[in-house]
């Protein structure tokens, strides 16, 4: 019987449900990051050797600590859903807009600069209102929609004085004036397998910061865009999150998601998320 | 699987539903998020605050 590897820590609703029908296919062995240590050959402290697995799904919260682990089982010879590089794309923010940018994916205008006031010069050039993001981090955390000059020089400043030194490469985007929502897409193998539409009265339309969501088609071009997305990010055999903005008559996407929460796409799509996610993994460990 | 007890308030916490290793429940009596550590026997943790890298 397969045997998949599933590296987690916390288990959410999303987890319990992609368990629940991963053992339905495969024997399931649960890997906790935070109990293994990694040396160059095989990890330590796991219940079960990589020679046993057939695949592993990385599904942990923590970015750094799935990265790191994913790259590490891809390089014992173990198959990663995702892979550490879909991780690496996905979670970097500059590296997304330009994995975008570089398969013609349309994406929002985006600039980078290292000091408040090079940040400041930029966004004094492209004009207000921009969008200040952190370049790793979800849920919408530490996101600034910037109006103005002052809010600009006093976001740039907090970021500079009390962030970690990642929050000095300031990530700079053109406002997008969306309709009210955004949408995302769950791309499993190269497929848009469930589609949904967030919309908030808040420019944030994030689900996990309470955006209302309901289904929405995922044939014709929004489709397309989403698996030009996944493609784009390297993502083409796994597992993603693809979010949209409807920008006038064009889709831009503004970000892909490389560890894709699937609770709410559930319930608002009708889709079995769970059962796609878990035979794309089944197809990778064969 | 039955309770144990809440490692924040020491109130036994005997969770709704067949938990996972890894699961976060709310302990009833003192709102401590906890974290099912170990399911045989029953376990909790307090649960990490949320970090910075976390998330999809």
């Amino acid at each position: 019987m397969t045997r998949v590897g599933f590296l987690c820590s916390r288990v959410r609703k999303d987890e319990k449900l992609l368990l629940e029908e991963l053992r339905d296919r495969a024997d399931v062995e649960r890997i906790d990051p935070r109990e293994v240590s990694l040396a160059l050959d095989s990890p330590e402290g796991a219940e079960v050797s990589p020679e046993e697995l057939d695949v592993v799904v990385d599904r942990a919260m923590s970015y750094s600590r799935g990265l790191y682990t994913a790259r590490f089982f891809g390089s014992y010879g173990v198959p990663v859903v995702n892979t550490s590089d879909v991780a690496r794309v996905c979670g970097d923010k500059v590296e997304t807009s330009l994995a975008l940018r570089e398969a013609d994916v349309r994406t929002p205008d985006t600039r980078v600069a290292f000091t408040p006031e090079s940040a400041l010069e930029t966004v004094e050039a492209v004009g207000y209102p921009v969008v200040v993001k952190p370049i790793v981090g979800s849920w919408a955390r530490l996101l600034a929609k910037v109006n103005d000059r002052d809010s600009a020089e006093a976001v740039f400043e907090h970021k500079k004085v009390l962030g970690s030194y990642e929050h000095s490469v300031f990530y700079v985007q053109d406002f997008v004036d969306k309709p009210g929502r955004d949408i995302r897409v769950a791309v499993v193998g190269g497929e848009a397998v469930a589609a949904m539409y967030r919309e908030s009265d808040d420019w944030i339309t994030n689900a996990s910061v309470g955006a209302e969501t309901t289904a929405c088609e995922t044939d014709g071009r929004l489709g397309s865009v989403a698996v030009d997305a996944a493609r784009a990010v390297g993502a083409e055999d796994g597992v993603v999150g693809v979010d949209i903005m409807e920008d006038g008559d064009e889709l831009s996407v503004h970000e892909v998601n490389h560890s894709l929460e699937f609770k709410a796409l559930t319930e608002a799509s009708g889709v079995n998320v769970a059962g796609r996610y878990a035979d794309r993994v089944m197809e990778v460990a064969e | 699987m039955t309770s144990a007890e809440c490692p924040v308030c020491e109130a036994e916490v005997e969770p709704e539903w067949e938990v996972e290793r890894g699961e976060i429940i709310d302990c009833g009596d003192c709102g401590a998020e906890l974290e099912v550590a170990d399911t045989e026997p029953l376990e909790y943790i307090e649960a990490p605050e949320l970090e910075e890298d976390w998330g999809e």
